[in-house]
């Protein structure tokens, strides 16, 4: 292991590509090199280091010296400065604290103990592609600890007592999913792995199997063992090229050193992943749509039950789980359920990943522990509401989430609170919405979307969705009536109780917390007045808009 | 990976590569480089610094560099800092020299007097 006295991290998440992160990365390497300090400085590309608006992010080490928003000159000039001469360009530095970034004379303020990482310990402080980086961050003792320490009623227990509940969306407790699957026979059992990330503005899966790859494969053969599979599958977005490429090159590394494959850590016990595409279709984040997608049939969801449970992929005994829960497995086994149960809330333990989008300062990646207020995210984390406006609405875990408003900013974020303020955590995603935006723009965005991924297959979702769009179309050109709103909730409610799947079922979140919560301004469109003014008599969305403008 | 102390000897291996950028740090050397120490040599300097440290597979050991102190002649100028100890400040450090004080202070706390420019 050759000594370097510097290393530079670079972060290689989405956002970061998005910004040419890539580009940055290959003109510091080029310089390191034309300068001659090859073998002094190593560049190294990492996951997501959380504020993804001030990306392409640059970390200095040892100093733990944080660059933002890193173009080509801005390279040059660190390298000059920074590498050659041991001189940090102040100018170039980010303000702001990362929660990753640690240094010898750590100074860090209160501010930031907030955030608590056990899903992204390692993500922005390992190169995702070296499976070494993670082994010297304790990877893989978990699995190694249990397939030679535990028995697979002991992990099952672990989970169990850790309290740890599915992080997708639908909160089940996750011991209790392990051993259902367990205590079915069967002569194959597969885990799944749900990477199939659609809710709008929820982009944290990506960015762990992006920063973090190894975490999650361990996740899954632990469970595995914990179950008695022997195949997993990891289903994900066809378009999440940088998290197939790294993962897809983990199971390489995994398979080559033995941690994959047959008689693992000599126990007798096998596992190996493969990795399934999907094109993309929201309703296949729907477990047995996921899992028919996956049989190569069309990504419809099954009636229920059987749960996949007792019969799920090739009618077979499948777990599945969502990749952050996945991620929660290893830290969990290594560290016991009570050191889990010291996060969160007692009914809620443990963190959870949110990524942090629209009016707010600070957007990007964060972890939490649950409990933590909307305001501590908002105000703290997310650095306040841009240009001087103030905080209207928040929604919480995706389309398919509840509409918060400024009312339940000192709630504690945990399932029980959310759930008895009408919403979900659902799937992390966090839609902070300003006094700019219309309540009822915001309704027909949400519905339009829920019409445009309906799969079609039952009545009260294909249909429901659509005459709810009309109902708030109506509603934005000031042509609807109570009699139009009455008639939305109760096809809401209908949807609810009948749809096959969580997609129908769920328009009644969104939807209800609006009309709940933001009653003053839907009545007020029903005698044309749209306070924000975006609303007018002519609309234009009669021609349906986009969905993709939620 | 046919048990867990297989697994140990890969993190033993690994772990050198990344504890840089976990804050651990038992000794710190910081090399002069301002444009009088880059003329007088201190680039072969931390060249031999490191390729020491490399050899010697040391662990917890931060090199960084420094701008000019304002003892031009002095240079190359080295400091090292052992954690709880005062700062050692070396004048005219050769690569050589270098390799000494690494073999003595780094390694067994022996402070090189002779090349002692200050100390505090």
């Amino acid at each position: 292991m050759e000594f370097y006295r510097s290393h530079v991290l670079v972060c290689g998440g989405s956002p970061c590509v998005a910004a040419g992160c890539r580009a940055v990365r290959v003109e510091i390497e080029r310089l390191v090199r034309e300068q001659g300090l090859d073998r002094e400085v190593r560049v190294v590309e990492t996951g997501c280091l959380g504020p993804c608006d001030q990306g392409p992010i640059v970390v200095v080490y040892p100093e733990g010296t944080v660059y933002h928003r890193v173009n080509m000159g801005a390279a040059r000039e660190i390298v000059a400065e920074h590498l050659v001469k041991g001189r940090p360009v102040t100018r170039l530095q980010y303000a702001g604290e990362l929660p990753s970034v640690s240094t010898a004379d750590d100074k860090r303020t209160d501010y930031f103990q907030i955030q608590k990482r056990i899903v992204l310990e390692n993500v922005g402080l390992i190169d995702p592609e070296s499976i070494e980086e993670y082994i010297a961050r304790d990877g893989y003792l978990a699995l190694g600890t249990a397939l030679t320490n535990l028995r697979p009623a002991d992990v099952i227990e672990t989970v169990k007592r850790s309290g740890l509940r599915g992080r997708g969306g639908a909160a089940f407790p996750s011991g209790a999913k392990l051993e259902f699957t367990a205590r079915t026979e069967s002569d194959q059992k597969y885990i799944i792995c749900n990477a199939d990330e659609g809710e709008p503005g929820t982009f944290k899966d990506r960015l762990i199997l992006e920063g973090d790859p190894h975490k999650v494969i361990e996740g899954m053969i632990i469970m595995g063992y914990a179950v008695g599979a022997t195949h997993g599958y990891i289903y994900i977005r066809g378009e999440y090229y940088i998290s197939i490429e790294r993962i897809e090159r983990a199971i390489r590394q995994a398979r080559w050193l033995g941690l994959l494959g047959a008689n693992l850590f000599g126990s007798g016990f096998n596992f190996d992943i493969e990795v399934k595409k999907g094109a993309g279709a929201y309703v296949c984040g729907e477990e047995t749509a996921l899992i028919e997608s996956i049989e190569g049939k069309r990504g419809i969801p099954r009636r229920k039950p059987p749960y996949p449970g007792t019969s799920g992929l090739w009618g077979k005994p499948t777990v599945v789980n969502n990749v952050e829960t996945i991620a929660n497995i290893p830290p969990i086994i290594l560290n016991g359920a009570d050191w889990y149960r010291g996060f969160g809330t007692s009914t809620s333990p443990g963190t959870k990943v949110f990524t942090l989008t629209g009016n707010v300062n600070n957007r990007g990646l964060i972890e939490v522990p649950m409990g933590i207020t909307l305001r501590e995210v908002i105000y703290g984390i997310g650095g306040g509401i841009p240009d001087g406006r103030s905080f209207k609405m928040a929604q919480t875990g995706g389309t398919a989430g509840g509409c918060l408003a400024e009312a339940h900013l000192d709630m504690p974020m945990d399932y029980e609170s959310m759930q008895s303020a009408g919403s979900a955590l659902g799937s992390g995603a966090l839609l902070i919405i300003d006094d700019s935006h219309c309540i009822v723009d915001v309704a027909c965005s949400l519905l339009h979307f829920f019409a445009h991924e309906s799969c079609g297959q039952c009545t009260p979702c294909r249909e429901g969705t659509t005459r709810l769009v009309q109902i708030f179309d109506k509603l934005r050109q000031f042509r609807a009536t109570q009699a139009d709103l009455d008639l939305a909730m109760e096809l809401a409610t209908v949807m609810l109780r009948s749809s096959l799947c969580a997609l129908g079922q769920s328009v009644v979140v969104p939807l209800g917390t609006i009309m709940q919560h933001f009653e003053g301004e839907i009545q007020a469109h029903l005698h044309g007045k749209c306070s924000v003014g975006l609303c007018h008599g002519a609309c234009d969305c009669a021609e349906g808009r986009p969905a993709e403008n939620v | 990976m046919k048990s867990l102390d297989d697994l140990k000897k890969i993190k033993e291996r690994a772990q050198a590569m990344t504890e840089l950028r976990e804050g651990k740090e038992d000794v710190r050397i910081v090399v002069g480089m301002g444009t009088c120490g880059i003329a007088a040599g201190a680039r072969d300097t931390l060249a031999a610094i490191m390729d020491e440290i490399n050899a010697r597979s040391l662990r917890h050991v931060v090199v960084t560099q420094a701008g000019c102190i304002g003892m031009c002649e002095s240079e190359p100028i080295v400091d090292v800092i052992r954690q709880g100890e005062p700062k050692v400040t070396y004048g005219r450090v050769t690569p050589d020299k270098a390799r000494q004080i690494i073999a003595s202070h780094v390694v067994n706390g022996q402070v090189v007097g002779n090349f002692v420019i200050s100390l505090k």
